[in-house]
Order: C-alpha cells, then structure tokens, then sequence
C-alpha cells in the first residue's frame, strides 16, 4: 500500500513524458536549450517590419522572465499586487496566443526589488514534462504543461534571511532530474538541487554571502557526466547536479550580473573583463586560455556566435572579439541601453534596447552591420526567445511574436 | 429529490457553520485536502499532497467553497497548494458550462472568519461571474481584515474624491480624509497625502504612521569587516543607561534621541557622526495596555538585529541594497505594560554615494498594519 502514492507519481509523470518529447526548436530555458542564447531554428525574419509582428497579447503585473516555448505553448511567469506579491505562471497557445491556462500563488518569501525589475525576474527551465518557475521571493513551483500543480516550494520562507532586497534574478536550469536554484545573496546564501518529481532537496551547497543575479549554466561534455556551473563574486563552480559534489573550481573572482556562456567545451566567464576556461577532466581547477580586461559585458551577458565572441554592454557597445584570442575586432553602436541579453537565430544577433527597439545585427560583416530595426513601444528588460521561427519578446504588458507562419 | 437537496444544503450550511473542516465535501476528498493542508516546510508533506492535489483538483464547482474554507488556519505553502486545486477546478467546470457557486461565495467572502486568501479568491470569483457585483461589494471592505480587499475599497474611495476634487474640493478633502483613515499601504497613504496637500489639507505624516520616535543611542562600536554584525557588544547584555562603554573610538554612553522626521528615521550619521565600519544601537521603551500579538515593522539598508523584551526577533546582515516602509515585518508578542525594543544598525566601508545611510524607521502595527501606540 505505501507504493500506491510513488506508482501514482510515476504513472502521472509517464503519462507527461508522453504527451511532449522535448523538440530540438523548443526553448526551454534562459538562452535557450544550450544556455548560449544561440538557436537551431530557420526562417526568423531578419528584415523586421510591423507585419513581422504575428501576435501581441497582454500580460499581467510586471515581469523580466524571458518566455519558454514547448512544442505549441508559449509559457511566461508575472508578478502582480501592490506588493508583486501574486506569482503568476501563464500559458498560451503558439499559433495566435490564445490564452490556455493560468496559474497564480501567494509569495511567501519577500517581493520587494529594485524597481527596475520585479518579483518576475528569473526564468523558469522546463524538461519537456513540466515548467518549473521560480520567482524572486524564492518561492519556487513545478506545474505540467497543462497547468497541473506537481509542487510548491517556498525557498524563501525556508530560509527566511535568503533574499536581496534589490530582488533575486537568477533562473533555473533542470538536468538530470534535478531543479539547479541559485538563491545567493548577502546573507542566508545557497545553491539547491531539488528532485524535479518531488520538490524536496536533493541537495544544498553553502555559497559565498554577495548578492549575485547570474544564472547557473549546464556544461554538457560528450562522454563525460554533465555539470551545472554556478557564478559568484568568487568564480566559478562546477557541480555534479545529482549529488552537489563540486567537480572543480576557478576562484579568482567573477562577475555577479551577466552569466557565462559555453561554447564547444570552453567556459567565456565575464571575469576581469573575460577570462576563457578549459576544463579539464579529473582536475580540479580548470586551465586559463586568455584573459581579456577589455571584453567587457554590462547587464546582458556574452553571446558565442561561431568563432566571435560579442559582449554588449549597458550603453550599447557591441563589442565583437575573436573566440581564440580576445583580440578586438570591431565595435558597433547600437541604439539606446540594454538590458536585455542578444539571442542568435541564422547567423544574427537580435538585440532589444531598453525602449523596446529590436536591432537586428549581422556579425559576419566586417565592422558589423544593423540589418533591420523595430520599435515595438514598450520597456523591454528582459532577454527574449527563439523558436518556431520566431522572436518572442516581453515587457511588463505585453507579449510578442515576431515571424513565424503562426503554426509549428 | 427535495428531500435529498435538503440534506445536501444542510450539511452544506453546516459545513460552513464548522469553520475548520470542510464537512461538505466527499470523505476522500476532505481526507485529501488535510494531505495539502498537512505540507510544511522543506517540502514536508510532498508525496502525500501530490496524490491528494489529483483527488482535490477533481472537485466539482460546487465543492469551491469548501476548498476555500479549507484555507482557515492553512500554511503558507497549504494556501498555495489549495489555491492551484481550486483554480484547476474554475478552469475545467467553466469551460464545461459549469456555474461557479456565487451565493455560496458571497457568504464566504462577507464571513471575515475565513481566511483573508480565502476570501480575497471568492471575492475574484464573484468579480469573475458579475463584475459591477463585486464593485458594489467594495464600499463594505474598508475596515476588512484583508489586506487586498481593503485596499481596493480604499483604492474605490480615492478614485471618488479624485473626481470630486475639480468642482467640490471640500468634499474631496473629506473624502480623502476618509480614505486616508481607512489606508494601511505605505504607498496608498503618501497617495492621499500629497492628494490633500494639493487640497490645501496637509497631513501629519509621523502621526499616520505611528513611528516610534523616542529613543536612547548609544554608539559607535566597532564593525569593521563587518565583524561587529556576529560581535555581542554589552547592550545586547544589559542595559545600564549610565555606564560608560568602551566604544569603537573611545569610551560612549547613552544619550536621549527623538526623530521628528516625517518617516521616523532614526540617524546615526546625524546623531553620533558619520562614520563607516561602525555600529549603533537604539532603546525604546514600548508600552501596552495589554497582552498582544502585534509587528514590529522595520525599514534598514544597513545591517540589523531586533529584540524584544530581550529575545531576539530577528537579523539582517545585507548592506545597502535597498530600504523601503515596512521592509520587514516580524510577529511579535507585547506584553501587558512596558516592552523594550533594542535595535543594533550596523554601517559597513563601502565609501559609494548610494552607501553612506546609517539608519532605521521603526514601528508597531497590528497584522492589518493599523499603528498601534504607546500608551506612553
């Protein structure tokens, strides 16, 4: 009989694995399926126009979170209430955006942010079977993709002092069954791996006491078993997402606001300006390719786009280097500040400055080239998503696709 | 049939009336529900409540209600766990054709028995079904232990004197007055206050928040390396307000403090000096008229710890990242008479323009936020 509730679970959870295998075009989580912000997908428009625009729908409260697209739902994570205390969980139909379901919670952990962002700032990560989402109040929450709850977790009130009154933005990435959360802050600070099926901790790993709003990543090698790499004032860490268990370890400092980036095996950290690693297997310290202190991202973290590297920073610098050595190779001006991390779908970069304009950038051209730009009228802090031969961007009100023939 | 329908009512109306257990609904499903009211912390509680949340979230529309009185007396995690069952059963009963149960609903929402997350989802399930409904239903919820629904009816109440302010400015300051009495945001009180300034009307701001404005400092200690956040100095010990303590630079005593600032700001830049790497403490004395629950509401950018009548409440040890009213609101339990509040503000050595406050605002409301007082 203590059986029947696990067989239950594995049944409902089998039930859901064959409802979406995971499609090569879905985004799944912060830059996209590999972290790297670079997509598969063919055919989004690079001369942007109004009628690029395939849809635009309203969206509830405030929210940074980029979107996720599984197989024919566009999923998104607000916030509302005076106090950005109701947790939103939205999910729309790919085609026209209709809306499909909905789901609201309580914070239980503290919502207060700088007012440029908002309790929905991280985003959430999804293995195909559910989306998991986590809000800056650290309240964390598992629901299939059809809005049925699987668990919630209130991280915050867990750990009463793990939080940022500036707001928490790091987002989730789930891997190997296991939910990465990095709620590190100046206080009560810590990574955790929880059970995707159950919630409960499968592990939880002290982390260094400063603020930090970057983002795990997974470092996927062939023949080896996967990492997840978190960022910290510290460095970088790389831990087994099973078990925690730290694999290695570069500790000489780090950026705590834009996240690292892999690239064919090799980890670009904004670090003193950007410091290149090689890890190495069985070693417990990586080794150092190059080191360059001009590279030098802002908010939006670096993008690898063949063999050039592109930071952008808050003024709107694009900065391009070479992925061997660093070395500058040109810099273009883009229009207005950026939060917004650049996303790479055939070969071009689509940068959204904060005022909501979409500059399509094509790196390959010699000092780099704006192919297309459009205002879309609304503040857009948050890095958008690729997928279905689309550009999906959000502000706080609105959601918006950009190409695609409107079916999958 | 008629007689079945009398059971059903009568069990329905009792389940009601028993505010704790939803007795109206089906056995395994009251059973499933204690599962979801059952988790706790660290997910405690997950396995069963993820089998009781697919038998929960099967509920008829009917059943709402009793999903809703089942959030009385729920954790915090319960609350949410119900709440993503009852909007799973909105969402299939509606798109079925189902009515959702909008008498049953009313009588939940004016019973302020129930739980106020409880009462605020029946009053969006009315909003929902008939919108001007639940805008008519506004005017009663001024003095609603609820939080939202208060500040809707208060939000309700601005938006009339707004518009009574181009022709009828007296009636609008009346009707701001009014609003402003019955507001327990921060932002919606500064909203009516600068709205009655432009009036002509202005408002004691100190008053309407009810800061602890009366204070003995001591300070500076040391907390260089921020070291002096862990470090127990004697007032954290006793309290003797004529010792003479060794201090970060030389030996420091107690000395009276009063903020007549508008936001109760107690300033230790302006009291003591404006020093980094440094550590303060306020005492005030806090007096009841009885035995209480109530909460000390706080808002710090600098490092802080709280006691009350010697135990502490709780502790920060974030520097400059943000500060705002109320940041933290902490239970607390006074004691009939004189309490004692002990505050330790630590400044830290960051040297930024946005680094340099060295300061707390501090006060003592109900749950609802309404400032209590002291008696003395």
């Amino acid at each position: 009989m203590k059986s029947l509730p696990r067989l239950s679970l594995v049944v409902a959870f089998a039930a859901a694995t064959l409802a979406h295998r995971l499609a090569a075009g879905d985004w799944t989580q912060f830059r996209g399926p590999n972290g790297d912000g670079v997509s598969a997908e063919t055919g989004v428009p690079v001369r942007l126009e109004p009628s690029s625009i395939t849809w635009s729908i309203g969206l509830p409260g405030r929210g940074l979170s980029s979107p996720l697209i599984i197989g024919d739902k566009v999923l998104v994570t607000a916030s509302s209430g005076a106090r950005q205390d109701r947790l939103h969980v939205l999910c729309f139909r790919l085609s026209d955006g209709a809306p499909l379901w909905e789901r609201q919670f309580w914070a239980t952990g503290r919502t207060m942010t700088h007012e440029k962002i908002g309790a929905a700032t991280p985003t959430p990560a999804s293995d195909g079977k559910a989306i998991y989402a986590i809000f800056s109040s650290n309240d964390c929450v598992a629901l299939d993709l059809d809005g049925r709850l699987l668990w919630f977790r209130g991280l915050g009130r867990d750990y009463p002092n793990a939080s940022n009154s500036l707001g928490m933005s790091s987002s989730l990435v789930v891997v190997d069954g296991v939910v990465v959360a990095m709620v590190e802050n100046d206080s009560e600070s810590f990574t955790a791996g929880l059970d995707a099926r159950t919630g409960l901790n499968r592990w939880k790993l002290d982390r260094p006491k400063k603020a930090n709003w970057t983002s795990p990543v997974v470092l996927r090698s062939p023949g080896q078993p996967n990492r997840v790499l978190l960022q910290s004032s510290a460095g970088v860490t790389a831990v087994d997402p099973s078990t925690g268990k730290v694999a290695w370890e570069f500790s000489e400092g780090a950026s705590t606001v834009p996240s690292l980036v892999v690239s064919a095996g090799r980890v670009v950290v904004p670090a003193n300006g950007i410091t290149v690693l090689e890890p190495e297997v069985g070693a417990a310290k990586p080794k150092s390719v190059w080191r360059s202190a001009q590279l030098r991202p802002g908010t939006a973290s670096p993008v690898v786009v063949g063999d050039r590297l592109l930071t952008l920073n808050d003024g709107g610098i694009l900065t391009c280097a070479s992925l061997q050595d660093g070395k500058r190779l040109w810099q273009l001006r883009l229009k207005g500040s950026f939060s917004a991390t650049p996303v790479v779908a055939g070969g071009h970069l689509y940068c959204v400055s904060e005022d909501g304009r979409v500059q399509v950038v094509d790196p390959s051209k010699p000092e780099g080239a704006v192919v297309s730009e459009l205002p879309l009228g609304q503040t857009v802090i948050g890095t958008p998503s690729l997928a279905a031969g689309s550009l999906f961007v959000r502000s706080d009100a609105k959601l918006v696709r950009l190409g695609g023939s409107g079916l999958r | 049939m008629v007689r079945m329908q009398s059971l059903v009512w009568a069990s329905f109306v009792m389940g009601f009336a028993v505010i704790d257990a939803p007795a109206a609904l089906p056995r395994r499903m009251a059973a499933a529900v204690e599962k979801l009211r059952a988790v706790g912390p660290e997910g405690q509680g997950h396995a069963a409540a993820q089998t009781a949340w697919t038998d929960v979230s099967k509920a008829k529309a009917s059943h709402i209600p009793d999903l809703l009185v089942a959030m009385d007396g729920a954790n915090d995690y319960a609350l949410n766990w119900l709440r993503s069952a009852v909007e799973t059963v909105v969402q299939r009963e509606t798109a079925a054709g189902a009515k959702l149960p909008a008498k049953a609903l009313e009588s939940l929402l004016r019973d302020t028995r129930h739980h106020p997350r409880a009462r605020r989802l029946a009053f969006e399930l009315i909003r929902r079904i008939d919108a001007p409904k639940a805008e008519a239903l506004l005017p009663g919820f001024l003095q609603d232990p609820g939080p939202e629904l208060r500040r809707d009816a208060v939000a309700q109440l601005m938006a009339t004197a707004a518009g009574q302010a181009n022709g009828a400015k007296a009636m609008a300051v009346t009707t701001y007055r009014q609003a402003l009495g019955h507001a327990r945001e921060a932002d919606q009180i500064e909203d009516i206050a600068k709205r009655l300034q432009d009036l002509g009307d202005k408002v004691d701001l100190a008053k309407t928040f009810g800061w602890v404005s009366k204070w003995q400092l001591i300070g500076p200690f040391d907390n260089t390396g921020e070291a002096g956040f862990a470090k127990v100095y004697p007032p954290e010990e006793r309290l003797e307000w004529s010792a003479e303590l060794p201090g970060k630079s030389g030996p420091v005593k107690w000395f009276p403090y009063e903020t007549r600032s508008e936001y109760g700001l107690v300033d230790f830049n302006q009291a003591i000096s404006s020093l980094k790497g440094a550590v303060g403490y306020a005492v005030a004395e806090f007096w009841s008229d009885s035995a209480r629950t109530a909460q000390v509401r706080l808002g710090c950018k600098n490092g802080w710890k709280i006691w009350v009548n010697g135990a502490l409440v709780f502790g920060r040890d974030e520097y400059h990242r943000s500060a705002e009213i109320d940041q933290y609101r902490m239970p607390v339990s006074l004691q009939a008479g004189k309490n004692v509040i002990l505050v330790k503000c630590a400044q830290n050595e960051q040297t930024q323009d946005w680094a340099k406050e060295w300061e707390f605002q501090l006060r003592i409301t109900d749950e609802q936020g309404t400032p209590i007082v002291s008696t003395r």
